[in-house]
């Protein structure tokens, strides 16, 4: 009874709406962005324009996008209860694991700072590169590798907010030196950028590191 | 040079706040939270120095001018809400300070997750930029829900991925609507798109879909089902923050998009709609407060009653004349205003009247008139406003929305606010007769701190106080942004 | 038709079917993995309406999106330590008081 409402009201939702995407999709809108990015590509001192919004053009997005990151990270944190104490339950005893994560870890950690430079000038960045840094965090958890300062505690504290805090100092000193806040010096806009992008992907990897670690809890019970 | 630094200090300083307090205690984080509201407090009061003497501005964030950067909205309106954030948030973060158990497991994430919960709401009321208020609305929602969990135990995460699971519905439709804006118009930026937009088919749709996830995080009658849990089971504060704040966020969302779009992409079908379910809002929300048994479940169903009033926004202002339209608007503003200072004493005092007879149940109360005469008459004061008594601020925002009805001819939403009133001062009757039935057995109170009745006292006077000077936010809320 | 108009029109497909099944599904990682969907379609929506048939993408759409992604991530990350404390508290599934499955 409630699947066959449901079902209903979701087609006639579709019904709507797909109209509204066809026309969306056949106006032109008259002003693009795209070409405003292209024009001004070069005052954002990054070479990709995907990585110019992100990090410049709307950097503010980001600025919170990453507080939201943090958030979870915290929000995580508080509600792990399982400490320090490794899991042996949750460690894989697969030989075959154990052997490629000796291989993938390393070259998991070259793929992250490689996707983290390429972002200056071609799809990659901080959270890729973030993302990966997690994964291979992900794989030395499972094969039992050492991951203790990945516990929640002062390291895992600071880690986390890192690269937001520098963004956010970055941030301030445009105001303060009398552009405007999240302004970035002239000059200095390419290294400051890939300064924060740096930290942002270690922090990253951290938040979403630390969530998995927060998330696989045990507390004796059952299975 | 001087805006540079305010419209910066007031973005920097909750953030900043919210990762130093991570990384000491929560008992630093007292006294580091002192700080940060006296320099918020004082960035606050500079901006609104500047705009009575300047008017409103656009703020370009990084120096990119809308389209390409995102621009900040500092006019009346935002302003007076980021006035009302630092009083509000101010005073729950005191009452916090005493209130939460410093030493219980996970406490000293609260000062992070209150930080990063008020930057996100002054990002939402400044905010000029569609997608930038997408994001700035999950940053408020996730520290919300961050603070529901706080406590960790089953009724609380419960709770807490009810309301998580609810706003994010609400966000992707929100989303949805801003993807349709975009593609159709090319720009995000609020002021453009109120010149951009033409009536057709495309952008109502759009709006729909946002005013459809905006009312599902403000708890919009039918979709109200996630809030009484979520700010029934929060600690006291945290009820205060969200039913005062977070709920408005995004409320004030749709009235800033009803205000700047729907003249053009409205409908008088989708007005009265809006002004329909705000209705029926007001009386199922008053009616299940009356029914109850619990403090804090009755005052956070009353937020469902109260929020109802801010939809009949939508049905003033449409296809009225300048006037109504004015009259609508400020009296919804002004009950913005004085409901999320009278809830927010309203949960400090249950807060304070539960610490002190030991359980959340009304029943329980009996007594508490005789023991706790000042928490219960910080409630008394804020229910005051709440029920729409003169001089408080509820009454003043419903003579304003009343004589709006009147002039439009449209008597139905009259008789919605009366009707609203009258189930009000049933519920808060309610408490009352439960709080002076004289216990027979011995008193065991455990008086919370007295300084913890401050805050809800405080809070309480203003919303009574403010019916008599809402001259000054009616002014302030009447200079715009950008010339 | 485009290959924007495509992606949109998938993406609306995802939409819907996501919020049906967000609307139907109790089982808590099933509801999770119906905002996913919704998420998905609505990042679709986003990046095909943005695509003009002069071929193009748009960087500003791509950069919405990926910060989109990134909030999902957070949102859904949260969810599932909350689902996850849930479970090893009460032993539940679900939010309701219904028998699991």
């Amino acid at each position: 009874m409630k699947a066959g409402v449901v079902t209903v009201l979701a087609l006639l939702l579709g019904g709507i709406l797909a109209p509204v995407v066809v026309a969306v999709a056949s106006a032109d809108p008259g002003t693009s962005l795209h070409t405003l990015v292209q024009t001004r590509l070069e005052a954002s001192g990054v070479e990709h324009p995907v990585t110019a919004v992100l990090l410049n053009f709307r950097a503010y997005d980001t600025l919170l996008e990453i507080g939201v990151l943090v958030v979870a990270g915290i929000t995580g944190m508080s509600l792990s209860r399982a400490g320090a104490r490794a899991e042996p339950e949750l460690r894989s005893t697969n030989t075959l694991l154990h052997a490629l994560a000796r291989w993938f870890v390393p070259l998991m950690l070259l793929l992250a700072a490689w996707l983290l430079w390429a972002g200056s000038h071609r799809p990659g960045g901080a959270f890729q590169a973030g993302a990966v840094l997690a994964a291979a965090g992900v794989m030395m958890r499972l094969t039992g590798l050492p991951t203790a300062w990945i516990a929640p505690g002062p390291m895992l504290r600071l880690g986390l907010s890192a690269g937001f805090s520098v963004f956010l100092l970055v941030a301030a000193v445009g105001a303060l030196t009398g552009r405007a806040f999240l302004a970035y010096p002239p000059l200095l806009s390419g290294p400051l950028i890939l300064v924060i992008e740096t930290l942002l992907t270690l922090s990253i990897g951290m938040i979403l590191l630390g969530l998995y670690v927060a998330a696989a809890q045990r507390d004796g019970a059952d299975e | 040079m001087t805006l540079n630094l305010l419209v910066a200090g007031l973005l920097f300083t909750p953030l900043a706040w919210a990762v130093v307090s991570l990384l000491i205690g929560f008992r630093a984080g007292r006294w580091l939270a002192g700080a940060g509201m006296v320099l918020q407090a004082g960035v606050t009061l500079g901006l609104v120095w500047t705009l009575t003497g300047q008017g409103g501005f656009e703020y370009a964030l990084g120096d990119w001018q809308p389209p390409l950067g995102i621009g900040l909205r500092v006019d009346g309106m935002a302003l007076t809400l980021v006035l009302l954030t630092t009083l509000v948030a101010s005073a729950c973060g005191l009452h916090a300070a005493g209130y939460l158990e410093a030493d219980r497991p996970g406490q000293r994430y609260f000062w992070p997750l209150f930080w990063f919960l008020w930057a996100g709401i002054n990002g939402v009321w400044l905010a000029g930029d569609i997608f930038n208020i997408y994001v700035g609305l999950e940053l408020v929602t996730l520290a919300a829900v961050g603070l529901v969990a706080l406590s960790g135990e089953p009724p609380a995460l419960r709770a807490a991925l009810r309301y998580l699971f609810a706003a994010l519905a609400g966000s992707l439709a929100f989303l949805l609507g801003v993807a349709l804006l975009y593609g159709a118009y090319g720009t995000l930026s609020l002021r453009l798109l109120a010149e951009a937009v033409q009536a057709d088919g495309t952008g109502s749709a759009a709006l729909a879909l946002m005013f459809a996830g905006l009312a599902v995080k403000t708890a919009l009658f039918p979709v109200h089902a996630w809030l009484p849990p979520a700010h029934g089971i929060a600690h006291a504060p945290v009820s205060a923050l969200l039913s005062a704040l977070v709920v408005k966020a995004s409320a004030w969302v749709a009235i800033r998009l009803w205000l700047d779009l729907g003249p053009v992409l409205g409908s008088s079908g989708g007005a009265f709609l809006m002004g329909l379910l705000g209705t029926a809002a007001i009386v199922w929300g008053s009616w299940m407060a009356w029914c109850q048994t619990g403090l804090k479940k009755l005052v956070a169903y009353s937020s469902v009653g109260q929020v109802g009033y801010l939809f009949l926004l939508f049905p003033l202002t449409f296809a009225v004349s300048d006037r109504v339209a004015e009259l609508a608007t400020q009296g919804v503003m002004l009950h913005l205003i004085s409901h999320a200072l009278a809830k927010a004493a309203l949960f400090m005092a249950a807060g304070n009247l539960i610490w002190a007879v030991g359980d959340g149940r009304i029943v329980s109360l009996a007594g508490a008139g005789r023991h706790l005469p000042l928490s219960l008459f910080a409630f008394g004061l804020a229910a005051v406003s709440i029920m729409g008594l003169p001089p408080s601020g509820g009454f003043t925002a419903k003579w304003l929305l009343l004589q709006a009805a009147w002039q439009a001819g449209q008597w139905g939403w009259a008789l919605a606010v009366l009707v609203g009133g009258l189930l009000a001062a049933l519920y808060v009757f309610k408490v009352f007769a439960a709080c002076y039935v004289d216990k027979a057995s011995g008193d065991d109170f455990h008086y919370p701190p007295r300084r913890l009745d401050l805050m809800p006292l405080g809070l309480a006077v203003m919303a009574l106080g403010l019916g008599l000077v809402a001259g000054l936010p009616l002014h302030w809320m009447g200079i715009g942004g950008a010339p | 038709m485009s290959p924007g108009l495509l992606y949109a029109l998938a993406g609306m497909l995802l939409f819907v079917m996501g919020l049906a099944g967000f609307a139907l599904l109790r089982h808590l990682l099933r509801r999770l993995m119906a905002f996913n969907l919704v998420g998905s379609g609505t990042f679709l929506v986003l990046v095909g309406l943005a695509q003009r048939p002069d071929g193009e993408p748009d960087p500003v759409a791509q950069a919405l999106v990926l910060t989109g992604i990134v909030v999902a991530i957070a949102a859904t990350a949260l969810a599932l330590v909350l689902m996850r404390r849930w479970f090893d508290l009460t032993g539940r599934t679900r939010l309701d008081g219904e028998a699991d499955e």
